[in-house]
């Protein structure tokens, strides 16, 4: 079957590519372009692993063509350290003992970022509404609330 | 769960759109691809060709103008999910969309899809049958509209024909003393229901119902209507044994089938206790609570 | 001079630094130049021959390169391989296939895609069989047999305990009550699956094999047998187990795919990749549960527990593929007298074969602890409501006392340490016990079913000493070799592998506090059979009792050379230097002594005349004892009468692993293991219909919870050190997963008992709790 050319901006860095109709963003991320931050985890979206922001929204992108994103903006995990630094919610999330064996970890980081721009004031029932596209074996989701909680606070108080 | 392969157009027009699908018998429309691209992983769905409708300008909007409010097919789950005037105004799509698949999943799911669809499992349609909903069509003829209670035919089998196309969903206009609900039983958020009702109310000025819109998820081959509920109502004051005779017929119009979510009893049963408390909660709501 | 972090602190993760950039080396993230992709042909049968295999479409689709089926593997006589429990699995089979989604035949491609669409194009003609799925009636006489090479489908027959002495005291028991309780099938799924990549390097015949295992070593051990006659021995063989997402037991088995993928290797000289997807994960691996058992309790009107007497039937699966120490065929199920003191205990277990998934013990039990404690827990509670007398007070009644440590049970385990009373009283005054059992009172005058449930669980982990504990004859001791550099920093191997618990954090603290060097100087590494000692892996919360053991005594080797190197530094004699963390220094003149930095430094380049330089240990450590963590669980849950539904309200978790080496991560283990214990108590469970067609096997129909459903645990802490454990510490990680689900069932049958509930079985979800209502007259419609 035919090939698309597309052109898609990842973590700030535009990308070139002739690809098939059916390549999955997730592949196009893992395989094409080996950015392997983001990750696997089911075959029906229910886990939310693969999660990455597509023109700011978090999306699952093992249920998007890499062809549906031409001409976007995709932000990935490798995208969210400034300089070398890791930003606000990577730093909560290491404070909170947000993760454990870390699968789960960037799509969750993705989620939430977009997350707090749209709500910087959560409740925890708000939270764990938000975060509940994406699951987590390992942590009971305790600490990643508390992370997203203290990064809440970090950007209210100016932090 | 790799898609087999298949080609893919992304048409800047809505004609384009209807004129691909018109020409490839086994075609299929991309909207959120949250539903169709895991059927494809599997290998459920083979259509050859996509048509992706993401990049047809003027589908995504949600505005109230002629009496209704009108919402374009391609609008996000997410985008109907943080409008305020949903949230005021139409509290039963509010609860809906909440309710609807898992928060990201809601970032490009559309409404369009989840009408479109015509799967018992889908949240959106029983909502648009209590609101006496209708819908926009596109085809190779023109526009023509859909009233939502002639939309769904059979299990995945809609109105529509294979190269129109669902542009936009319009619930009346919302009027004073109205409210609505929707109450779903999900043993987990992405669950689909066990049985979820959707209740739309308008009270008279002696606080009576006017009119009732009550619409079953999950417990047929289509959405379906409870319609001799809702004629029971008419007229009536919204008394608790008023809204459980409702509720006792609104189970009997439900058609479940027993699965790994319940025996048809227990569904039934569901149906009738979300029918009290749906309507319980859109008549506090239309008082203004 | 940076902090020395040793036992006690809630030190931030090590491992957080690649985890949070997406830096993670997991076994999907591995690319090689010229690496082939292998993907499965599965069938669709429970039960069924295999009349043919057409790869005729498959070989024609671009990219594919080769099927494999079982008899090209039988020529290399690797189309079977031995269980850890000694039965036989096949990798691929001959003629039948055994369960549904088995493995029929693989594909191998160029890439993922091409792979994928080669399995879509190979047609396997299917000739189906009768199916077994009840285990009950697979030991009927005359049953279909579900395996050619065996009599029957009973596996094994396992018994512990004075059957007679036990019969007696039923026969005069006062009080006895009994029921059958069911703990469903259940699967890990980790939200990374499993997977390998096998490298064959023809040239110098040696296999490298990354591997999502929590078990290297062992892996490497079984390789090099199973692969012996085709030329491959142990040092040729290299595993190297990555970052893992995720194990809880699912990553312990050896599967087909990855002998498949070693075969393909070495049959085409290219490294081959093979990762499951999520729906071969939860059809096809090893799975946890399974147990339907016949439990009784006999005791007296006044609320003493007496004897127990427990029958399980296990279903296994078509090959018993259960990872147990060989000699406990149901692993630690007899620790199921718990934490009361009974007088005589009796337990018996058949393996029993049906057509389904091999395996048995994947999903965070310590080796069917979560079986026994669900029914003791479960036993107690329906013993006290039969007498009408409190949970926590029947409790109270029969914990083993403080006193009475070490204990050995009725069946004949040495308890190491334990103060039951006071956790559950700890647990009582965080939730508030008297006054909800007083809400609850009034709440069933008006009609509102509410229940408070308990569990008091003793737990057994550690395993285990090598008189009585051997995987395929492999002991299970643990190992550390540490080796200190001359500028005082250090390197610490370990013969485990963790998933996700902090290893690489957690380890170094012990150091740490052994040796006065700071943890971050430290670096702990796992995983690769090159360069660790010898283990056998992290499961059944192993690491903390075994290998963390061997890192304390490690560590206590290079303090004794230490001290020798510092009293030739000092010029004093040995005898009159002591010791405080990181120092040595002469008694009565505290100014004159040597930090460990100073005394590695001279390791390299003033050691005494006579000794060896250097200044490293390895210690291979034997358990004298398996530990005993424990804990006190309460739940109290609301029930919907309309929907069914079960609202946990609140849930308080009293944990006692001992000394707790890093309190951040002992906590986030209990988090994870709570919602772990959570999920099949709510809505996990994997089913079969009479043909053996699997319910379950993705996650639209597996339930896992999400941060919506799982509830806001409260946790508390009681430290009762192990006596035996050069740290005192008992291990945490499988705790919660074991005493979880009977805190929530004991607590939903509690809020129904006044209906006549005697028991459900997990999972409660909705429409099991709504049925029963039903049956009870109990619904209420709005």
């Amino acid at each position: 079957m035919s090939k698309h050319h597309i052109n898609v901006t990842i973590n700030g860095k535009s990308h070139e590519a002739d690809v098939e109709a059916r390549l999955l963003l997730v592949h196009f991320l893992r395989e094409n372009l080996n950015m392997t931050g983001t990750h696997i985890g089911c075959d029906t979206t229910s886990c939310g692993a693969c999660t990455v922001q597509l023109n700011g929204k978090p999306v699952k992108s093992c249920a998007v063509l890499a062809v549906q994103a031409d001409g976007m903006e995709v932000k990935t995990v490798e995208g969210l350290a400034q300089n070398g630094n890791l930003n606000l919610i990577q730093q909560a999330m290491h404070e909170n003992h947000g993760l454990q064996c870390g699968y789960c970890t960037p799509g969750m980081m993705m989620t939430a970022s977009a997350f707090l721009e749209r709500n910087p004031h959560p409740t925890e029932d708000e939270i764990r509404h938000a975060i509940s596209g994406n699951l987590c074996r390992c942590t009971g989701y305790m600490n990643i609330v508390k992370a997203v909680q203290y990064a809440a606070d970090k950007m209210a108080e100016g932090g | 769960m790799i898609p087999p392969s298949f080609d893919y157009v992304a048409p800047k027009t809505l004609s384009e759109a209807v004129a691909a699908l018109g020409q490839h018998e086994n075609s299929k429309v991309l909207a959120g691809g949250q539903s169709l691209i895991p059927l494809m992983r599997f290998r459920l769905a083979g259509p050859t060709l996509l048509v992706d409708l993401n990049r047809v300008e003027g589908l995504s909007y949600i505005e109230e103008k002629d009496g209704w409010l009108g919402i374009g097919a391609m609008t996000r789950q997410s985008a109907i999910e943080h409008s305020q005037l949903v949230s005021e105004k139409y509290s039963l799509l509010a609860d809906t969309v909440k309710v609807l698949s898992d928060p990201v999943v809601r970032n490009l799911g559309t409404v369009g899809g989840n009408i479109a669809n015509a799967d018992p499992v889908n949240d959106q349609p029983a909502t648009m049958l209590a609101y006496g909903a209708e819908v926009v069509a596109v085809g190779p003829d023109g526009e023509r509209i859909i009233p939502i209670t002639s939309f769904y035919l059979d299990l995945y089998q809609s109105a529509l024909a294979r190269d129109e196309i669902l542009t936009e969903v319009r619930v009346p206009a919302s009027r004073p003393r109205s409210g609505g609900a929707y109450l779903k039983l999900e043993r987990k958020v992405g669950d689909y229901a066990t049985a979820a009702v959707a209740a739309q109310v308008e009270l008279d000025a002696d606080g009576n119902f006017a009119s009732v819109g009550i619409g079953l998820t999950n417990v047929g081959l289509t959405a379906l209507k409870a319609t001799e509920a809702e004629d029971f109502l008419k007229g009536k004051a919204a008394s608790d044994a008023n809204l459980r005779q409702a509720a006792a017929l609104a189970a009997e119009a439900a058609q479940p089938i027993a699965d790994v979510r319940g025996s048809e009893e227990y569904k039934r049963s569901l149906v009738k206790t979300y029918t009290v408390r749906a309507l319980r909660l859109a008549v506090q709501r239309a008082k203004g609570g | 001079m940076a902090e020395v972090q040793g036992l006690g602190h809630s030190r931030k993760r090590v491992e957080d630094a690649r985890f949070l950039r997406g830096q993670g080396n997991y076994i999907d993230d591995f690319k090689l130049p010229g690496m082939l992709h292998l993907d499965i042909v599965r069938s669709p049968y429970a039960h069924a021959k295999i009349k043919a295999i057409h790869t005729e479409k498959a070989m024609a689709t671009p990219g594919v390169l080769a099927v494999i089926d079982g008899p090209t593997l039988q020529k290399y006589n690797v189309h079977n391989m031995p269980t850890l429990m000694s039965d036989t699995q096949m990798v691929l089979p001959i003629d039948t296939v055994k369960y549904q989604y088995q493995e029929v035949a693989a594909v191998l491609g160029t890439d993922r895609y091409t792979a994928a669409d080669g399995v879509a194009a190979v047609e396997v003609d299917y000739e189906p069989l009768p199916v077994v799925v009840d285990p009950f009636k697979a030991l009927e006489p005359g049953a279909t047999k579900v395996r050619d090479d065996k009599e029957s489908n009973h596996i094994w027959h396992w018994e512990w305990g004075d059957k007679e002495k036990t019969n007696q005291d039923f026969e005069n028991a006062e009080v006895t009550v009994k029921e059958n309780i069911y703990i469903p099938r259940i699967h890990v799924a980790s939200i990374e699956t499993c997977g390998c990549v096998a490298k064959w390097d023809a040239t110098n015949t040696h296999l490298t094999l990354w591997m999502t295992t929590q078990a290297p070593h062992a892996i490497r051990t079984v390789v090099a047998l199973i692969t012996g006659h085709l030329g491959l021995s142990e040092e040729r063989i290299r595993i190297i187990s990555p970052d893992i997402g995720g194990g809880f037991g699912g990553k312990v088995p050896a599967y087909p795919g990855y002998v498949i993928a070693v075969a393909a290797s070495i049959v085409t000289g290219a490294p081959v990749k093979w990762i499951e997807n999520r729906t071969e994960n939860l059809a096809a691996d090893s799975f946890g549960r399974d147990y339907h058992i016949t439990a009784e309790l006999a005791g007296k009107k006044d609320g003493t527990l007496t004897s127990l007497r427990f029958k399980t039937i296990a279903d296994h699966g078509y090959t018993d593929a259960a990872a147990q120490p060989s000699k406990f065929p149901a692993g630690m199920f007899h620790i199921c007298t718990g934490s009361y003191d009974f007088k005589s205990a009796f337990v018996e277990v058949d393996g029993v074969y049906t057509n389904k998934p091999p395996g048995g013990i994947a999903y965070r039990c310590s080796f069917r602890v979560t079986e026994a404690v669900h029914a003791i827990e479960r036993m107690t509670d329906v013993f006290a409501q039969k007498i009408g007398m409190d949970a926590a007070e029947i409790r109270m009644k029969n914990f083993i006392k403080p006193e009475q440590f070490p204990y050995k049970s009725a069946l004949g385990w040495e308890y190491d340490s334990g103060d039951y009373p006071a956790a559950l009283r700890k647990a009582m005054d965080m939730i508030g016990y008297e006054n909800l059992r007083k809400e609850q009172a009034e709440k069933r005058e008006r009609g509102e079913f509410m229940g408070i449930g308990i569990s008091s669980f003793t737990e057994i982990v550690g395993a285990g000493p090598s008189k009585h504990f051997d995987i395929l004859g492999l002991k299970m001791f643990g190992s550390c070799e540490i080796r200190v550099h001359p500028t005082g920093k250090a390197i610490a191997r370990f013969g485990t592998k963790s998933q996700g618990q902090g290893h690489e954090t957690t380890y170094a603290q012990i150091i740490a506090e052994e040796l006065g060097i700071p943890a971050e100087h430290i670096k702990v590494e796992e995983g690769d059979t090159d360069t660790a000692p010898y283990g056998l892996g992290t499961y059944a919360s192993r690491s903390t009792p075994v290998d963390g053991a061997a890192a304390a005594m490690a560590s206590r080797k290079i303090r004794a050379k230490a001290k020798q190197i510092a009293a030739h530094l000092l010029e004093a004699n040995e005898e009159d230097l002591e010791w405080e963390t990181g120092r040595f220094f002469v008694k009565g003149s505290p100014d004159q002594g040597k930090t460990i930095q100073e005394i590695a430094f001279a390791a390299y380049t003033n050691h005494p005349q006579g000794m060896e330089g250097g200044l490293e240990a390895v210690n291979y450590y034997d358990p004298p004892n398996l530990t005993y963590p424990f804990g006190s669980y309460i739940c109290v849950v609301d029930i919907d009468r309309g929907t069914g539904e079960v609202k946990i309200r609140r849930f308080v978790a009293v944990d006692d692993c001992g000394v707790r080496i890093n309190p951040m991560i002992v906590e986030g283990q209990i988090h994870g293991g709570l919602t772990m214990g959570f999920a099949p108590a709510m809505m996990e469970e994997i089913t079969y219909d009479e043909n053996g067609n699997i319910h379950g096997s993705n996650f639209m129909d597996y339930l896992l919870p999400t941060a919506v459903e799982s509830p806001k645990w409260e946790l508390g802490e009681t430290v009762t050190p192990s006596p035996h454990h050069p740290i005192g510490a008992k291990g945490v990680g499988e705790s919660a997963t074991v005493g979880a689900p009977a805190a929530i069932a004991n607590a939903v049958v509690d809020a129904l008992w006044h209906l006549g509930v005697r028991n459900i079985d997990i999972p409660l979800t909705p429409r099991k709790i709504w049925e029963v209502l039903h049956k009870h007259g109990a619904t209420l419609e709005e």
